[in-house]
C-alpha cells in the first residue's frame, strides 16, 4: 500500500467533488435542509387541533364547557356552527379534526342533576391523532364534570375530599416534550446515509460508466488504494456534516446535548465506515450510476428513515420488523445519537449499540475491500 | 529483469472466449524493444481483448504472456509499473484539467515532481498542447484528447506501450503529431503495440499482425507481407467504378476486389496475363476505362484479399 498513490486518488476525487455542483449540493445544502425540514416540519406534537362546535343549547353552562376546551392548549375552537351539515362538511374537508355537539337540553338536564351526554365526532383517518384527541376530550369533560360535582356538594354544605390520588409527572430527557428534540438527533443518521452511500455509490460507478476505470486499473495503483483514496474525502465530508448537524441541533433547535462529544464523533465515524463501505460495495456491483443510486436509496436511506427508530419507535413495530431492525446499522447509530443527545448516557453504557455498530463497520469494510478487483469482466 | 535481449512482449497461445464468441484464439506473437507492432483487423477481430490481456486487466482463458519480463497472466500487477495502456475509449478525467490529469498519472506511477515537470513540458510541447495546460480535458478536441492520453501514458517512461486504436477519430494534424511522438519513443527503446483500423497506418509499423475473428492471419513486416502475397494487384481506373466492378467481379483469376476513389483494386493470380483479358472484357461490354496497370500492393489489398472482399475498411 502506497500512501502517495492513495493521496493521489484522494486529491483527484476532491477536485472532482469541488467541480461537481450536485455533489457539493448534497454535501453542503442537503444536511442543513434535512435538519430544517425535520426540525420544523415534522411535528409529532398535537397542539391547537381545530375543533368545530355546534352548540344547540346556547346556555351559560354550554359556554362554560366550551371555555374549558378553549383553555386547553390541545384544542382551538375554530368555528361555531349552527347546523349538522356544516359540522360534517368541516370534518369532510379537513377544516376540523373534531366536532363537538352540545344537546339542546344540556343546561336543563344539568340543572336536574341528570346525566347528559356531549357528542364528539372525531376524524379518525389518523388513528394516532384520533386516540390522542379522544383522550384529551375525555380529560377536559372530566375536569368540567368534577367541577360541577364539587359545586353541587358545596351548595348542600358538603365538603369533598380533594382527589385522593394524583400523579406528579416529571418528564426526563426531553423535559419540554418537544418532538424536535426527539427527531433532530436522528437526522444525523439520515444525512450520513445519504452522504455515505448515495455519493459513494456514484463515484465508482462513474469511473466505469465514463471509461476511466479501464485506464486506472492498468496502473500500479492497488484496489485498496483506489478504495481508500476514493472514500477518504467522503469520510472527511461526512465528519464535517456530523459536526455541522450537531451544532444546528444544539444551537438552533436547542436540543440538549448531555453526552460525550468524543463518543458522538467515534460512533459517527463507525457509522460512516458502514455506509461508505456499503456505497462502495453497491457501486462495484452496479457499475452504472443510475442503478447504484437507486439501490443505495433503497437499502440505506429508506431503512434509516423508517426502521431505525428515528421517527417510529422500534418497540411499537410488529415483532418481525423489530427483528429486521437488528440487522440495520442505522438502528444502533440512531439509538446512540438519542442517548448521547438527550440522556447523556455514559459511553460505558452504550456498548450494546457501539459493539454491533463496530461489527457492521468491520464486516462491511472487509466485504467492500474484497468486492473490488482490478479486472474487467 | 534480464540482460539478454528478450522480446518486450510475448503472447503465447492467448485465448479468450466470451459467451457465444471466441474473441481471441490461440494468438502468439512477440514485440521487440524499439519496435512498433501493429494489430490490424476489423471490429471484433480481437484486438481490444488482446491488448486488455497484455495490460493485465483481463485474465485470459488459456495461454501465456509476458510484458517487460513479467508474467502478466500469473502476476498481472507485476508489469504495471513498466507498461502503459491507452484504452480505445478516452480514459482520462474530463472534469480535470490537462495538468491535473498528467499529475494524477505521474503520482500513480511515483514520478517525482521535478521529473514530472520536465517530462510533461517536453511531451506537451511535442504534442503541440503547451498552451492548453489549464484547460479541462473534456473541453479538448478529439485529437487533443488522444494526445493528452499519450502524454499521460508516457509520463513515467514506460518500457512497453499498449495503444488501442489511438488515432480513431483524430484529425490528420494530430495524427501526424501522434506518430512523430511514437517514432521518437522507438529511439528510446520502447516497445509499442498498437491496434488500428486504419490500414494506411499499418504501413507505418515495423511489423504488422493481421487479425481476423480472433486468429492471426499473417505477421510480418509490411514489405514482406506484400512481397509474399504471391499475387498481383491491378489498378483499374475509369469514370464509373461501379460499372467496372460489376463487369469484373466475375472474371477469371480474381481473388478479391475493392472499390477505390477512382476505380478498383483487383487482386489477381497473374497480372501480366490478366491485363489484356480485362481490357478485352471491358471493351466488349462497352464500359469505358482509363487504364489498367499493375501497382504495388497495399496492406489493404492484402487484408481484403485475406479476409474476403466486401468487408468495408478504412482507406
Amino acid at each position: 500500500m502506497s500512501f502517495n498513490r492513495l493521496l493521489a486518488v484522494a486529491k483527484k476525487e476532491v477536485i472532482q467533488i469541488l467541480r461537481d455542483s450536485r455533489s457539493l449540493f448534497i454535501v453542503v445544502i442537503m444536511p442543513v435542509t434535512l435538519m430544517m425540514l425535520f426540525g420544523y416540519g415534522v411535528n409529532l406534537d398535537l397542539k391547537g387541533l381545530p375543533v368545530y362546535v355546534y352548540d344547540r343549547d346556547g346556555s351559560q353552562q354550554s359556554q362554560d364547557l366550551l371555555k374549558h376546551f378553549q383553555a386547553s392548549k390541545y384544542f382551538t375552537i375554530a368555528r361555531v356552527v349552527n347546523n349538522y351539515p356544516a359540522l360534517t362538511r368541516a370534518l369532510d374537508d379537513g377544516h376540523a379534526k373534531m366536532g363537538i355537539v352540545i344537546p339542546w337540553d344540556f343546561s336543563q338536564r344539568l340543572s336536574e342533576g341528570g346525566p347528559v351526554q356531549v357528542q364528539a365526532l372525531v376524524d379518525a383517518t389518523d388513528d394516532n391523532t384520533a386516540n390522542v384527541l379522544i383522550g384529551y376530550t375525555q380529560a377536559v369533560v372530566q375536569g368540567y364534570s368534577s367541577g360541577i360535582q364539587i359545586a353541587w356538594l358545596r351548595e348542600r354544605g358538603l365538603q369533598i375530599q380533594p382527589s385522593p390520588v394524583s400523579v406528579e409527572t416529571r418528564t426526563w430527557y426531553n423535559e419540554n416534550l418537544e418532538s424536535s428534540a426527539f427527531i433532530v438527533p436522528g437526522v444525523l443518521a439520515l444525512v450520513m446515509s445519504v452522504i455515505g452511500t448515495f455519493l459513494t455509490s456514484l463515484t465508482i460507478a462513474r469511473e466505469w460508466e465514463r471509461g476511466t476505470m479501464e485506464q486506472l486499473i492498468s496502473t500500479p495503483v492497488s484496489a485498496m488504494e483506489i478504495m481508500m483514496g476514493k472514500l477518504a474525502p467522503y469520510f472527511v465530508l461526512g465528519m464535517f456534516d456530523v459536526v455541522i448537524c450537531a451544532l444546528i441541533a444544539i444551537y438552533w433547535f436547542h436540543v440538549p446535548f448531555r453526552g460525550s462529544f468524543l463518543t458522538l464523533l467515534v460512533s459517527s465515524a463507525m457509522f460512516l465506515v458502514v455506509v461508505l463501505s456499503l456505497g462502495f460495495f453497491i457501486s462495484v456491483l452496479a457499475k452504472s450510476q443510475f442503478a447504484a443510486s437507486q439501490i443505495a436509496l433503497l437499502i440505506t436511506f429508506l431503512p434509516a428513515f423508517l426502521l431505525s427508530g428515528f421517527l417510529f419507535a422500534i418497540e411499537q413495530m410488529p415483532v418481525a420488523l423489530q427483528w429486521i431492525t437488528r440487522i440495520l446499522p442505522a438502528r444502533y447509530y440512531v439509538s446512540i445519537l438519542k442517548k448521547i443527545f438527550l440522556k447523556g448516557t455514559p459511553t460505558a453504557l452504550l456498548y450494546a449499540d457501539l459493539v454491533p455498530l463496530a461489527v457492521f463497520a468491520f464486516v462491511l469494510a472487509a466485504l467492500a475491500t474484497r468486492s473490488f478487483h482490478k479486472r474487467l469482466e | 529483469m534480464t540482460d539478454q535481449p528478450q522480446p518486450a512482449i510475448v503472447a503465447d497461445g492467448l485465448t479468450k472466449s466470451f459467451p457465444g464468441v471466441r474473441a481471441v484464439d490461440a494468438l502468439s506473437f512477440d514485440v521487440r524493444a524499439g519496435e512498433i507492432f501493429g494489430l490490424v483487423g476489423p471490429d471484433g477481430a480481437g484486438k481490444t481483448t488482446t491488448l486488455r490481456m497484455l495490460a493485465g486487466i483481463m485474465p485470459p482463458d488459456a495461454g501465456n504472456a509476458t510484458v517487460a519480463g513479467f508474467d502478466v497472466v500469473r502476476n498481472p500487477e507485476g508489469a504495471k509499473h513498466a507498461l502503459s495502456y491507452m484504452p480505445q475509449r478516452f480514459g482520462l478525467y474530463e472534469d480535470l484539467t490537462v495538468d491535473e490529469n498528467i499529475r494524477f498519472y505521474a503520482d500513480l506511477f511515483g514520478v517525482k515532481k521535478a521529473e514530472r515537470r520536465q517530462r510533461s513540458s517536453q511531451l506537451l510541447e511535442a504534442a503541440g498542447m503547451a498552451e492548453f495546460r489549464q484547460r479541462l480535458a473534456g473541453k479538448l478536441s478529439g485529437g487533443m484528447k488522444q494526445k493528452l492520453g499519450l502524454v499521460c501514458a508516457l509520463i513515467h517512461h514506460p518500457k512497453v506501450i499498449l495503444l488501442d486504436e489511438p488515432t480513431t477519430g483524430v484529425d490528420p494534424v494530430s495524427r501526424r503529431d501522434f506518430w512523430r511522438i511514437l517514432y521518437e519513443l522507438i529511439a528510446e527503446g520502447v516497445a509499442i503495440l498498437t491496434s488500428t483500423a486504419y490500414l494506411d497506418e499499418a504501413e507505418r509499423c515495423h511489423r504488422v499482425a493481421l487479425l481476423h475473428q480472433g486468429k492471426l492471419l499473417f505477421c510480418d513486416t509490411p514489405a514482406n507481407l506484400k512481397a509474399g502475397m504471391g499475387k498481383g494487384v491491378l489498378s483499374v481506373t475509369g469514370p464509373e467504378p461501379r460499372s467496372l466492378r460489376s463487369q469484373l467481379e466475375h472474371a477469371d483469376g480474381i481473388s478479391s476486389l475493392v472499390l477505390t476513389g477512382d476505380g478498383l483494386h483487383v487482386v489477381v493470380d497473374d497480372a501480366p496475363r490478366r491485363i489484356p483479358e480485362f481490357e478485352a472484357r471491358l471493351r466488349a461490354a462497352r464500359v469505358s476505362f482509363d487504364a489498367i496497370q499493375q501497382v504495388a500492393p497495399t496492406i489493404e489489398d492484402l487484408f481484403v484479399d485475406a479476409v474476403g472482399s466486401g468487408g468495408s475498411t478504412h482507406a
